[in-house]
């Protein structure tokens, strides 16, 4: 039988067959809120070598202990399909959807910018916070925190705004995002 | 019906209600209480291991060769860790384990307390699911939940670490047996839909394939059943992974051995060449598939896995049919039977045909020697002098596990008890201490390697406390002779740390644990001290001196398609230290 030395490729490299395809996708997980479970869900991202854009969790059902974890991570479909069948492997997690397949699903973020100065620049801020719905929380002579609420996109361009008008810190919750219509989870 | 009792009580009950017979597993502070209790009653045997590895490996042991859950008790902090790698082996093969630890008292967790680990998070990337119990009301329902989670779907290890505190606490015990205290409910029959559309692929094959693998095992001997029947029913040819060897007879006509990287021509080049592929409980492995892009590529295929993670995680397939084996089968054969389908007669025989030309190449052939011993001969004549009995076959991992899994040849499911997906060293002989612990009557044999035989050398002395006569049948060829080989294949010959230096005179070393030795190194000899071995009612440890540079064939070199095997007869050396390329040395 003939052997060509150094020939082939890579059994294991699956990913370089779609790169086209590859993009972000938003997970909602409905999950026992008990401990350990961010743990396992975030054990499961690491261990497997996916990467998590946003991580949000929340009680939603105090009654029952139950908490939505809404996850950003990126993937050409058949990773995310295996994302999404490795979390439902976890036996705390009731329910996994992909509001990106599901379509246009509300997406929101909220974020609290500090920017610090004076004269201009000051005026400026306060102009673009006008402009973009953020709200001021706090402000002293020489300081201003404000709140925005909004899709991912419309904060990170406010936020490059304020990097000109003396941004100190920002603080993003990760995102909340529903399904549009009467459907639930 | 409830009673009172402490946690250490509700430990032994639970054992008790879930119909455990044998635990595994090696006494410490922090399980104190459960083993005061283990003394206080007759219904649960504790066997007392060596090292708390040894107990995970003997429960998987006894899982595997039982089809019950095995069941591993052990201390916190080190017992714990020292479970770690038993626990892992038992996710990737996918072994029902329940693991019961110790932990310090709730009240000093966090506080870098005297054998405090945090186990949970220690094992929670391998067990299937772990709990760490915090009130006494939680422990009934846990313990119970425990065995249904490891044994349900696709089973595997789950761990339940208890304060000590706890395990002293008296609360209220309930049987919640039948209870589920988790939403886990896997699905276990699949959609008619999905079932007709396989028959309509299956009926119209012309190169069929069934491609089976562990999980047929797993799903019990129903399924092994209707494996066999649906065989007889088209007619197909069937092949099975190291994981799955033993549901088909290996006797049986439409046996074609072993697949993947140690498997034989016929098996691979027909996953290669065939267009449609029935996978019955595999997960599409690296071992099996070798290059995805040259894997199968004119085949239609249909994947049947309970779980639905394993579908498309390495090859994408054309019919998924998320279900258990057992119900899947028995859905197949009925809509099979309702559709009577007619085969193309014709196609089948030319692909048979075409099987048999394989076939004839003999892949399993070696060079015989009369001066020395071979393996591949020893597997074989191991096998001709234990047959007829009812044997079980565990092994350690190297190239003497693929020459078992080769040259011994299994007709039953449950026989063969190996470390497939972690390929953990020192698996085999605790693994058959809790095999023949099941099986007192039967002949239980770990074909073994010089070196993994000293990973877990300690349960010798297990084996001869609890009088479970296991044989340890050492391929001795003086070296790590799987890694040898691939440093023959990879890095130019450079045997970089894989001779076996100062080995221990295994003949003494088992008369100093109080068991048998016995040395052959002639051909000759071979025959009468296996049937020694075999007639020696105690543990053995059988010196059998091979030689050493023998290399395992056939042989897919990693990174490379079905269809570039590396043979036996027709390789040389040379071949053998070109055969792999540069994208296929990065690989395992
Ligand atoms: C040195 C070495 C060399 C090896 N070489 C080879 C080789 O040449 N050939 C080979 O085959 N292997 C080889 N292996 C073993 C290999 O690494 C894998 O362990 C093995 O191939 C996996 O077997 P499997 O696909 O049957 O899966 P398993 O690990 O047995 O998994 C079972 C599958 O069935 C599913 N399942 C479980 N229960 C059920 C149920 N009730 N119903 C439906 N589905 C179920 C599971 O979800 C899973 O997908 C080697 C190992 C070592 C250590
Ligand atoms: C715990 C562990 N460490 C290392 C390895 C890597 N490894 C695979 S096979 C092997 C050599 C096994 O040697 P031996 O038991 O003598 O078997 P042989 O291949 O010679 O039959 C090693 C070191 C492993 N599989 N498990
Ligand atoms: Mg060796």
């Amino acid at each position: 039988m003939m052997i060509v030395a150094g020939q082939s490729q890579s059994a294991y490299f699956l990913e370089e067959e779609f790169p086209a395809t590859e993009r972000s996708h938003t997970l909602s997980v409905l999950v026992d809120n008990e401990p350990g479970v961010l743990a396992r869900v975030v054990g499961l991202f690491s261990g497997r070598g996916y990467n998590i854009e946003s991580l949000t969790v929340s009680e939603i059902e105090h009654s029952n202990h139950q908490s939505r974890i809404t996850i950003v991570t990126t993937g050409r479909p058949p990773v995310i399909s295996q994302i999404m069948h490795q979390l439902g492997r976890l036996i705390p997690v009731h329910k996994v959807i992909n509001l990106t397949w599901a379509g246009d699903a509300l997406e929101r973020e909220l974020a609290l910018v500090k920017v610090a100065g004076k004269g201009e620049m000051r005026d400026e801020a306060l102009r673009l916070a006008q402009a973009f719905n953020a709200r001021i929380v706090d402000a002293t002579l020489d300081s201003y925190v404000f709140e925005m609420t909004g899709a991912p996109a419309d904060i990170d361009r406010f936020v490059g705004l304020m990097k000109e008008c003396g941004l100190v810190e920002l603080a993003r919750t990760g995102l909340a995002a529903l399904a549009r219509g009467k459907m639930g989870i | 019906m409830t009673r009172q009792m402490t946690g250490a009580e509700m430990v032994i009950q639970a054992l008790i209600d879930q119909g455990v017979d044998t635990i595994f597993g090696y006494p410490g502070g922090a399980v104190l209480p459960i083993f005061d209790e283990l003394f206080q009653q007759e219904e649960v045997r504790h066997i007392l291991v060596r090292h708390e590895q040894g107990a995970g490996h003997a429960a998987e042991g006894y899982a595997r060769s039982t089809g019950k859950v095995g069941v591993a008790l052990a201390t916190s902090g080190p017992g714990a860790t020292n479970m770690v790698t038993a626990l892992t082996d038992a996710l990737l093969d996918s072994i029902p384990m329940v693991c019961i630890t110790g932990q310090v008292p709730t009240t000093l967790i966090g506080t870098d307390a005297f054998q405090e680990a945090d186990t949970v998070g220690i094992t929670r990337p391998c067990t299937k699911h772990n709990w760490l119990v915090r009130r006494i009301e939680d422990l009934p329902a846990i313990l119970h939940e425990a065995f249904r989670i490891a044994t349900t779907g696709r089973p595997g290890p789950v761990l339940v670490d208890i304060p000590k505190n706890i395990q002293f606490q008296t609360g209220t015990y309930e049987n919640c047996k039948d209870k589920a205290l988790t939403q886990y409910h896997p699905a276990v029959k699949a959609p008619d839909a999905a079932i007709r559309e396989a028959v309509e692929l299956m009926a119209a094959a012309k190169k069929p394939i069934l491609y089976t693998g562990g999980g047929v095992i797993n799903s019990g001997p129903k399924a092994v059943a209707l494996l066999r029947d649906l065989v007889k029913m088209t007619g197909f040819p069937v092949t099975s992974t190291l994981m799955g060897l033993g549901a088909y007879p290996a006797s049986g006509k439409n046996w074609l051995g072993m697949l993947g990287m140690h498997g034989t021509y016929e098996a691979n080049l027909a996953m290669h060449d065939c267009d449609v592929m029935v996978c019955i409980g595999a997960r599409f492995d690296d071992r099996i598939t070798g290059r995805i892009d040259a894997f199968s590529p004119n085949s239609k295929k249909i994947h049947i896995d309970i779980d639905p993670s394993s579908i498309n995680k390495n090859v994408v397939v054309d019919l998924p049919i998320v279900g258990d084996v057992g119900s899947v089968l028995e859905d197949m054969i009925a809509a099979w039977n309702a559709r009577k389908p007619v085969q193309d007669k014709a196609a089948h025989a030319a692909w048979w045909r075409q099987i048999d030309g394989w076939r004839a190449r003999k892949c399993l052939t070696y060079r015989h020697s009369a001066e020395a011993i071979m393996p591949q001969y020893a597997i074989e004549r191991l096998f001709e002098l234990t047959k007829g009995r009812d044997t079980y076959i565990a092994t350690e991992v190297g190239q003497h596990q693929m020459w078992a899994a080769q040259y011994y040849h299994f007709d039953e499911p449950n026989r063969f008890m190996t470390s497939g997906g972690l390929g953990t060293m020192g698996y085999g002989l605790p693994a058959a201490i809790g095999t023949q612990l099941a099986h007192p009557g039967s002949l239980v044999i770990d074909i073994a390697g010089d070196a993994s035989i000293q990973m877990n050398i300690q349960e010798l002395s297990t084996a001869v406390q609890h009088n479970a006569p296991v044989k340890a049948f050492i391929l001795n060829n003086q070296y790590m002779g799987m890694v040898r080989q691939w440093q023959q294949l990879l890095h130019g010959n450079r045997l970089s740390h894989s001779y076996v230096d100062s080995q221990p005179d295994f003949v003494r070393l088992a008369e100093a644990y109080g068991a048998v030795g016995i040395r052959c190194s002639k051909p000759a000899d071979l025959d009468d001290a296996i049937e020694e071995m075999i007639r020696i009612d105690k543990p053995v440890l059988f010196d059998c001196h091979v030689v050493s540079l023998a290399n395992c064939f056939p042989m897919i070199p990693s990174g490379k398609a079905h269809n570039e095997m590396l043979l036996g007869t027709d390789v040389s050396d040379v071949d053998i230290g070109t055969a792999i390329g540069a994208a296929g040395k990065v690989l395992v």
